[in-house]
């Protein structure tokens, strides 16, 4: 299982860097979606999965495999609203440029280096 | 217990006061007012500090290493008196904010938000809740950058956040692999377990993952382009902010990191931090001298500047430390001033272009005498604050051995001096160009209190750091001594 989730990892950080490499600023919000994701999975996975166990211990004490880690969750938890926190700023950006530009095209912005 | 956490609950208090009363009469007041009480209280918290050593608290009752704890040591809380000193000026400067009853109140709001965030950074004993200031303070950067919304601040903006946000994302990633490598968040009981620990490959690939994602915030060598592309964007009031605190935390968060917990391979990182430090002098300062744009000369000034700062961390002895932290006191001060003059200069010609302004020299001596001040103690002029803060890093340096970077230093400070020596001639002893007289006639603007007396606060600081250099120096020395001995910082947080 850990494997499987390594390589989903993997995945999303591979299609998050590409899309941030597009010039359309949609496409670059998709892309901090994908990385937020992965990062998020990354978090939960580096924790160790175990799987159907509850989060707190019921009576036996000191076995550490009996119960699942609920700190990793509490965490992507909270990463998960700061993304969408995020996303939802990222959005409202995107819709101010479209009405001052025009176009969805990262390209409008060159010259700001050399102005 | 209660005075630890004043410097995350006095920003709460104004923000929530600035949410509720949007009369634009109060508003200016009621935030002087709330920067006034948090810098009494950063001092007050300064003055404990120096007295008792580390203050730590915990948030929700939990013991550490469960509960988030609070910890300030001296470095926090030279740090945190130094951010309230800016955060006063800015919030007196911002009283002349461009169209003030649209942006004024959304910006007082969000300046909180910001100052909520750098303290709380400042002041965590928890890495994943040094991530969440550091989103708090991102996302209310976010707003500021683009408030105006015009099209050159969407350009800036959105360059700003790409990168930021790829920052945070590494640093999250660092986070989640360092939790399962040791099992807590606490630093203290982080660094308690790597001190026991000698897995350094391991601990290396999260340390570098956290390098990158405070290598990002801090501007320094290869991740810098961010800046200069978005801090001239804004309003200058945004700018001098950000050019005063921003940065100056990831700064902050890497001398923390990387004396607290990967020393187990110090050649390593002392050695990259050297490379990064040297490039980041260098390239920052040339950058700087090619450009004519004031804003933009700054800008990339902070980057040159910033390299000191990991210069100091890099050196790693004591003394090294000491003269990183006093140095990167003196750049959040006199940097500031230096954007408020260049604001200033701009309200008084209209352009912050120097091939169109001049003459400042002759109407306005005191303009002058305001710019000089923090130029030449960036510079490192003596008997101003930067000279100090330069000559104990050198020395360190030398004392250390590292004869080639400590000379790469030494003559980095003289490209500062020639960009601030362009501004100087450019826009106070050349006269106004005949071709942009018109544009002047038509900005006629005298200074008032609300644009002066930042820059003289500003001034009088970086004065008095370097008239009571060896006292500002003693203070960051106990600091350095305390960063320098991890067991002092876990001891007072585990309660043994």
């Amino acid at each position: 299982m850990e494997i499987l989730m390594a390589i989903l990892v993997g995945i999303l950080y591979t299609a998050g860097v590409y899309m941030l490499l597009r010039r359309s600023i949609l496409k670059f919000i998709i892309g901090i979606i994908f990385l937020s994701n992965a990062t998020n999975l990354l978090v939960f996975l580096s924790a160790g999965l175990i799987a159907g166990k509850p989060v707190f211990l019921g009576g036996e004490e000191g076995d550490s495999v009996a119960y699942a880690d609920p700190l990793p969750q509490a965490l992507v938890l909270t990463a998960v609203v700061i993304g969408l926190g995020i996303v939802v700023y990222l959005l409202a950006i995107k819709y101010r440029f479209f009405s001052e530009t025009g176009s969805d095209d990262l390209d409008q912005l060159k010259p700001t280096e050399s102005e | 217990m209660a005075i630890e956490l004043t410097p995350i609950l006095i920003p709460m208090l104004f923000m929530v006061l600035h949410l509720v009363i949007r009369k634009y009469r109060y508003i200016g007041i009621m935030a002087i007012a709330g920067s006034t009480i948090l810098l009494a209280s950063s001092i007050l918290i300064l003055v404990r500090v120096m007295k008792t050593g580390i203050l730590t608290t915990v948030a929700g009752g939990w013991d550490a290493p469960f509960g988030i704890s609070i910890v300030i040591d001296p470095m926090s809380a030279l740090f945190l008196v130094i951010s309230s000193l800016i955060v006063l000026a800015i919030s007196v400067y911002a009283l002349r904010f461009p169209e003030g009853k649209i942006y004024l109140p959304k910006f007082y709001f969000f300046f909180f938000t910001l100052i909520m965030g750098v303290n709380g950074a400042f002041i965590t004993g928890d890495i994943f809740n040094l991530y969440v200031w550091f989103e708090v303070m991102l996302l209310s950067s976010f707003v500021l950058i683009t408030l105006g919304f015009s099209k050159e601040q969407l350009k800036g903006g959105i360059k700003y956040m790409a990168i930021n946000l790829i920052g945070s994302l590494l640093f999250l990633a660092g986070i989640g692999l360092f939790y399962g490598k040791t099992g807590t968040l606490n630093m203290a009981h982080l660094s308690e377990i790597l001190m026991n620990d000698d897995q350094s490959l391991l601990i290396n690939s999260s340390a570098m993952l956290f390098f990158l994602a405070f290598g990002i915030k801090a501007a320094i060598f290869p991740l810098y382009f961010w800046l200069p592309a978005s801090y001239h964007t804004p309003d200058i009031t945004v700018s001098s902010l950000f050019a005063g605190i921003l940065t100056k935390v990831g700064i902050y968060a890497m001398i923390r990191f990387f004396t607290l917990f990967f020393v187990q391979d110090p050649l390593f990182w002392n050695e990259q931090l050297f490379i990064v430090a040297g490039f980041t002098m260098v390239m920052g300062g040339m950058a700087a001298s090619a450009q004519y744009e004031t804003r933009k000369i700054l800008s990339y000034h902070i980057i040159s500047q910033i390299g000191y700062m990991v210069f100091g961390l890099a050196i790693f002895t004591p003394l090294g430390i000491a003269g990183g932290i006093f140095f990167t006191l003196h750049n959040m001060i006199a940097k500031t001033n230096t954007f408020l003059v260049a604001g200033l200069i701009n309200r008084m010609r209209g352009s912050f272009d120097l091939k169109e302004v001049g003459g400042l020299f002759k109407e306005s001596p005191l303009l002058a005498v305001l710019f000089m001040i923090p130029a030449l103690a960036l510079a490192g002029i003596p008997p101003l604050s930067g000279f100090f803060a330069k000559v104990i890093l050198i020395k360190a340096g030398f004392e250390n051995g590292n004869y080639v970077i400590t000379v790469i230093a030494i003559l980095t400070g003289l490209l500062t001096l020639y960009s601030m020596i362009k501004i100087w001639n450019e826009a106070f002893l050349k006269s106004q160009p005949e071709a942009y007289k018109v544009k002047r006639e038509k900005q006629a603007y005298t200074l008032g209190f609300a644009d002066l007396f930042p820059a003289v606060l500003l001034a009088t600081v970086t004065v008095l750091m370097g008239v009571f250099a060896s006292d500002v120096f003693e203070l960051t020395m106990k600091a350095a001594e305390y960063l320098m001995h991890p067991e002092i910082y876990i001891e007072s947080v585990m309660g043994r």
